[in-house]
């Protein structure tokens, strides 16, 4: 094969893996807009949260510790232990179902019946303020995050993709990054749970159910607002996996609430309220926008792959505003 | 009774308007200690805080005259920026410190108009070292255009002084402050015979791998950025994944703090970056800091900064802005400074080794020597590089000078544009 067209695979293997970590994002937005009709303008400054919870608590961080310093005068930074990544992943769990929990108590519970748009302004108000008390309880500092993820290029794929070249072409093999098959992996395998628990299980099932209609849903015993507390959590936990994919290679920092931006076209595409829809649409962004970079970039000064997502996702939107896998919702008069 | 009273007022406010400045001497610091840069903003904002309450607390202020510094949070947000700066030059804010590209543009005319001095020191428009057409803002002691042609050089005494025909690519974020060293490297590249190739990294930068996926491919010698933020973290991480030799990466001095290889691990050794300034806390000053300040209680944050790149340099900020100072009242027998007065002792400051000894930190930067025609200062810079097993910086290089005859020559055309579209007669500077 020619190095020209091997590069063209690199280019496109990258952009799957890259939407794979797009959809990751994507996928806590669908959650909670298929549970409420609640478009969740918090879900990246979740993933922050997550993400910092995390480090903090494996890193034996103290919360809140220049509050507490500030106010008794005390010098309290560390607990002085690290936790094993497993334990620190669990701790960030409760965490974030104490977060769902309190949510919906103080906030959600009182605006039930409200416009979408009432609870989609909610959403921008737990976006600033989780923000802010992330700083507060964690600090601005950037941090590292080490799970025990694998990194970097892949040797193996290099050495078997080099002999694919041509004799004497100057080809060097191709690339991928392990933790990008990682994310690709978790994903599959958070879809397939996903799946799983919504297809087989009682409260999946009920999940489901108020999808499909809350007022039929609370017509036969579904409490709402145990189902808000669910989802949210459920949202939570997809919002840690999205940061510690996100924060394994930036580091952990506020910039990470950012990669909301990148799931916005990849809603747009897979629709709002479908689960392989946020797949599909993050794989045809990841791709689109690194052919894109790669292939046009070049000729009108480059750096075209943030709008040009959007460019794809408003084509879309042109000839089927529900997305690829969105529901068509027909209201009759 | 009504007159009487209007006139006295009327009367007061002239006083207060037209009088000497206020008893303090007012240090504004638009620092960013919120928002996604907080990071960055941070370290320097504690640096340019903690070394004026050495002076207050060690000194009693400058030449005995008390200092105040006044805090507006920025975000790094332009807007915000200038908003801080409206609401603060009325405090008798002696000297800006922007802080931001963007901020900086937008108070040049703000600045020059209300003859308030702004100290861009190695950020903001380049040509502004050209005192001549911009006589109220400085960049000293080194501009964008001197930190490209130093990374060119230190390449060339890395190649043995001949880097034709070799590849040199420029990462940079896509906006006017990563624009910024491309003149500079195009004109180089034709005077050095090197090729350059360019990618752009869109804002924020969290998502790189398209610009990664070309740098493999295209197998540049060199790469050198111009980033900021997460682009840093990103960049850094990304080139450590394609195993591109790290010391053949080189980072102007916005990338090339702490926060920019910590993130990477061990991928990042060897990782470099041009600075102006010295490393860590090997300097007699420190310990005046951790007297006065740190133990004291009074440290502008938890002391975890102290000898981190970006802390030394707002500490470094902070000196030059109080040297300035203290020059002002030097030329104007004064200790009640005025904006336009602190102008003029930036634009007659001189800092030799000998100063630097007395001020405890001997070798931390190179001599500084400011004049009406040139705001840039020297245009010095140093290597350093990054040792991720000591998760430390160290100088690499000793400080060398910019390109001065592409550079000088850059700057000439780009302040005289600038002079043209803003219809300014450029000052006699004499020759």
């Amino acid at each position: 094969m020619s190095p020209a067209f091997l590069y063209f695979l690199e280019t496109v293997l990258n952009g799957l893996m890259t939407g794979v970590m797009y959809s990751l994002v994507a996928l806590g937005f669908v959650l909670i807009f298929k549970a409420s009709g609640i478009f969740n303008f918090a879900q990246g400054v979740m993933a922050l949260f997550a993400a910092l919870t995390l480090v903090g608590l494996q890193t034996g961080q103290v919360p809140f510790s220049h509050l507490i310093n500030a106010i008794f005068g005390t010098d309290f930074h560390q607990f002085g232990w690290t936790l094993p990544a497993f334990v620190a992943v669990i701790g960030t769990l409760v965490v974030m179902i104490v977060f769902a929990y309190l949510f919906e108590k103080l906030v959600l519970k009182h605006l039930i019946n409200q416009e979408p748009i009432i609870l989609f302004m909610a959403t921008i108000g737990l976006a600033y303020f989780l923000e802010g008390f992330g700083d507060l309880m964690w600090g601005a500092d950037i941090k590292a995050l080490d799970i025990g993820i694998p990194s970097g290029g892949s040797f193996w794929l290099e050495d078997v993709t080099r002999e694919w070249a041509a004799e004497g072409s100057d080809y060097f093999g191709m690339y991928i990054d392990k933790l990008d098959v990682v994310a690709a992996l978790v994903a599959v395998v958070l879809v397939l749970l996903l799946m799983l628990f919504s297809q087989y299980t009682a409260t999946g099932r009920a999940l489901r159910a108020v999808a499909d209609d809350h007022q039929a849903a609370m017509s036969v015993g579904i409490s709402l607002r145990n189902i808000w507390v669910i989802v949210w959590s459920i949202a939570g936990f997809v919002a840690l996996v999205a940061g510690i994919m996100w924060g394994a290679k930036s580091g952990v920092q506020f910039s990470l609430s950012l990669i909301a931006l990148k799931a916005l076209p990849v809603l747009i595409l897979g629709g709002f309220t479908s689960i392989p829809g946020a797949i599909v649409g993050g794989l045809i962004i990841g791709v689109g926008e690194k052919l894109a970079e790669l292939y046009v970039g070049p000729f009108v000064g480059g750096a075209i792959e943030n709008w040009f997502a959007y460019v794809v996702a408003l084509v879309f939107l042109l000839f089927r505003p529900q997305g690829l896998f969105g529901e068509k919702i027909i209201e009759r008069v | 009774m009504r007159l009487k009273t209007l006139l006295a007022t009327a009367a007061l406010a002239m006083a207060v308007g037209a009088g000497p400045a206020m008893a303090d001497l007012v240090f504004p610091s638009l620092s960013y200690r919120t928002g996604p840069y907080a990071p960055n903003g941070i370290p320097f904002a504690d640096g340019y805080a903690d070394y004026l309450t050495l002076l207050n607390e060690r000194d009693g202020g400058i030449e005995g005259e008390k200092i105040r510094m006044t805090e507006c949070e920025t975000g790094y947000n332009t807007e915000k920026g200038v908003e801080c700066y409206e609401s603060t030059k009325g405090e008798g804010s002696l000297v800006y410190q922007p802080l931001s590209t963007g901020i900086t543009y937008q108070l040049i005319p703000k600045a020059t108009a209300d003859k308030i001095p702004v100290h861009s020191m190695g950020y903001g428009r380049t040509s502004a070292a050209d005192g001549a057409v911009f006589p109220y803002i400085f960049n000293y002691p080194g501009t964008y255009w001197d930190a490209a042609s130093i990374i060119v050089k230190h390449i060339m005494n890395e190649e043995g002084g001949d880097i034709s025909g070799k590849k040199i690519s420029l990462v940079y974020h896509n906006s006017a402050y990563g624009k910024e060293p491309i003149r500079t490297l195009e004109e180089l590249s034709k005077k050095h015979g090197f090729e350059l190739s360019l990618y752009p990294v869109d804002h924020p930068g969290q998502e790189q791998k398209a610009t990664w996926l070309q740098i493999r491919r295209d197998r540049p010698d060199y790469v050198t950025m111009w980033g900021w933020g997460v682009m840093n973290q990103v960049a850094v991480q990304e080139a450590a994944n394609i195993r591109f030799p790290m010391d053949h990466f080189i980072g102007v001095w916005w990338s090339g703090s702490e926060n920019d290889v910590l993130p990477a691990g061990a991928g990042a050794n060897g990782y470099k970056a041009v600075t102006f300034h010295g490393v860590g806390t090997d300097f007699p000053l420190f310990e005046d800091i951790k007297k006065h300040v740190t133990d004291a209680g009074k440290a502008a944050g938890d002391g975890s900064h102290i000898g981190e790149v970006l802390y030394n340099r707002g500490l470094y900020a902070a000196m030059l802005a109080t040297e300035a100072a203290r020059t002002a009242m030097k030329m104007h027998d004064t200790k009640e400074l005025t904006p336009d007065m602190v102008r003029d002792g930036m634009e007659a400051l001189k800092i030799d080794e000998a100063r630097m000894k007395e001020l405890g930190l001997p070798g931390f930067a190179p001599e500084i020597a400011v004049t009406c025609s040139n705001h840039g200062g020297p245009g010095l810079g140093a290597i350093q590089q990054w040792d991720a097993d000591a998760k430390s910086w160290s100088l690499v290089t000793d400080f060398m000078g910019a390109d001065r005859e592409v550079v000088d020559a850059l700057i000439k055309e780009d302040s005289e544009a600038y002079a043209k579209e803003n219809n300014i007669t450029p000052r006699d500077c004499g020759a």
